[in-house]
């Protein structure tokens, strides 16, 4: 019980170092503004995943590491927070962030040696890229894993439903999705911009295996991925979550869907992610 | 393994089955290819490979954009993927597709366009494709080919497994085509292949429309003694530059020919290098127009865009009437 507290604080940590690595380079963007509010809102998912299920190598020709895909990839900030934090990138290389030829732009460009597998961006590519990935898996036998993570906003698209079709139809069990619940997207909520209704229903009836959870709870994202480890099935985690989450300027308040962030709010956003 | 007896029944079968084909003898090249298809097994030829290679086959149903994501999750991981559709739903469809994962990423995918052109004329304007090599050209790190016959569907299969970068071959013609090569010959992407001399100017051509431009070549040089350079430029990206703006020099005026829109195909990517010469020649289009006309058989579609061997000996006859 001990060991698991321990584990769960290394998480709480990660996510709110990933927090603090995003404002950082939010601010840094200055002018060329940031996607903040879908960034915070994956922090706890992607600390969890990265400190306990993903087994990440330095090494890009490591057969044996898993892969991850940052399907809605306008979240990049966290994801370039975490590959800071697992050693992937430096401080340094993190301040570039959308300058003039850096490698870290607003949507992920695959560079290996950093860390990111794809390139990302245009929204409902992700899975269909992640189904590719499985089946090769598959056909060579061996254990490793896919991740992919996408938005709410990005099942909009019609190409993740293919995708979603074949996960089942390939009986693909080495496969996780995780969407990020937060409600939102670009201009509005998703039931002001295309209603999705019953989202658990839809994935299931695709012969998916879901489980919804509160997707800033270490404990619940720590063992429903735990338990989709055993599961014959491709396997879809719904994350509802918060936009925003982490700092209560940014909370389900959509301006901070890509905004500008000024030197004030910085160090408000700051005063009480360190405070937690 | 490649004789002239395989070749003629290569022609025999047409661009599809003769594709099929090849797929079975790749497969002894790379036991680690994967073939994608979108529910057209059959008119890719690939039911034998579907039957004998099931761990190397993935049928992903009629989800082209799909297709294309799976093709470079598989490329990531190391496979040889040939994707197989027919050409407007290769292309065209999955664009953005094509555009991200094999463009932007450079993952390694060989996406095969079925009865491209208007051999599929009956069936109307979805089923037709005069927009491809337009659109495949112009996104980066994308090689298109497209093969003059149907021995050279087999030689490009072959040169593109050994390849690095993600390409598009496009197949046109139909059964019974006719034969630009009756024997092996050497063929690199990227280099073009000058079929005949002449030193009265240069037909670029290609796909389905070298054998009839080199049969009015030589017509043109029996009948009226005009002679003529033809070339094939089965590789429209990355363009011969070098070899094509030579003959262009020694070219008084040039012809492209092909079974293509006239905006953006081979007539483009010529002119691209015609124009940046410091002493351009006069170029005649010819290809499809800008338009969705009627459909109708692929034989009198030909005829009526001047795309068969009598109309594109008229079409260059008249250029030098002129003069």
């Amino acid at each position: 019980m001990l060991e698991y507290g321990k584990k769960i604080n290394e998480i709480k940590d990660l996510s709110k170092n990933i927090r603090l690595n995003i404002l950082k380079m939010a601010l840094e963007a200055g002018a060329s503004s940031a996607h903040i509010g879908g960034a915070f809102s994956l922090a706890d998912i992607v600390a969890t995943l990265y400190h306990s299920f993903i087994n990440f190598s330095k090494n890009p020709e490591d057969t044996n590491r898993d892969r991850f895909i940052l399907s809605k990839g306008h979240a990049c900030l966290v994801y370039y927070s975490i590959l800071k934090e697992i050693g992937y990138i430096s401080d340094k290389e993190l301040l570039t962030f959308e300058k003039t030829e850096s490698i870290l732009l607003g949507h992920p460009v695959k560079n290996l040696k950093k860390g990111i597998e794809f390139s990302t961006g245009s929204l409902g590519m992700g899975l269909s890229i992640a189904n590719g990935i499985a089946l090769s898996f598959k056909k060579k036998k061996v254990s490793n894993r896919v991740y992919v993570v996408m938005g709410d906003g990005e099942l909009n698209e019609g190409s993740v439903w293919e995708a979603m079709m074949s996960c089942a139809h390939f009986e693909l069990d080495n496969l996780n999705i995780i969407i990020d619940k937060n409600g939102y997207q670009q201009t509005g909520t998703n039931n002001e911009i295309l209603r999705m209704f019953d989202l658990e229903k839809k994935l299931n009836s695709f012969n998916l295996y879901t489980e919804s959870i509160d997707g800033h709870s270490i404990n619940e994202i720590y063992e429903t991925l735990k338990k989709f480890k055993e599961i014959k099935k491709p396997c879809v985690l719904i994350a509802n979550t918060i936009k925003g989450k982490g700092f209560t300027g940014f909370e389900n308040d959509n301006a901070w869907h890509h905004k500008v962030l000024t030197k004030k709010i910085y160090e408000d956003a700051l005063i009480e992610i360190n405070k937690e | 393994m490649i004789n002239s007896a395989k070749i003629k029944l290569f022609s025999t079968i047409g661009p599809r089955a003769a594709f099929g084909m090849t797929c079975l003898e790749l497969i002894k090249e790379d036991p680690n290819l994967i073939v994608v298809t979108g529910d057209v097994s059959t008119s890719a030829g690939l039911d034998r490979f579907k039957k004998n290679h099931k761990d190397n086959y993935i049928d992903v149903g009629i989800a082209e954009q799909n297709m294309i994501g799976i093709a470079a999750g598989l490329s990531s991981e190391g496979h040889n993927v040939f994707t197989t559709t027919f050409s407007p739903f290769q292309t065209l469809r999955c664009c953005e597709q094509i555009k991200v994962n094999l463009g932007y990423m450079k993952n390694k995918v060989i996406m095969v366009g079925l009865a491209s052109g208007i051999v599929l004329g009956t069936l109307g304007y979805t089923h037709c494709s005069i927009e491809d090599i337009s659109i495949m050209r112009s996104i980066p790190n994308i090689t298109v080919i497209n093969p003059a016959d149907c021995f050279e569907v087999y030689k490009a299969a072959f040169a593109l497994l050994k390849y690095d970068k993600p390409a598009y071959l496009r197949l046109t013609g139909t059964n019974n085509s006719p034969q630009v090569y009756d024997k092996d010959y050497d063929f690199k992407i990227g280099k073009s292949i000058s079929l005949k001399k002449g030193e009265m100017g240069t037909i670029f051509c290609t796909g389905s429309m070298v054998y009839p431009s080199l049969m009015a070549a030589n017509k043109l040089h029996i009948d009226k003694k005009i002679d003529l350079q033809v070339v094939n430029v089965h590789t429209i990206k990355p363009l011969d530059v070098i070899e094509i703006s030579s003959h262009i020099k020694n070219s008084k005026k040039i012809f492209t020919i092909e079974e293509h829109s006239i905006i953006g195909g081979l007539g483009s990517a010529i002119s691209e290098v015609n124009s940046s010469l410091t002493n351009p020649v006069n170029q005649t289009f010819i290809g499809l127009p800008d338009d969705y006309g009627k459909g109708g058989e692929y034989e009198d579609l030909k005829i009526k865009y001047g795309l068969n061997e009598d109309s594109i000996y008229r079409k260059i006859y008249e250029t030098f009437k002129i003069e």
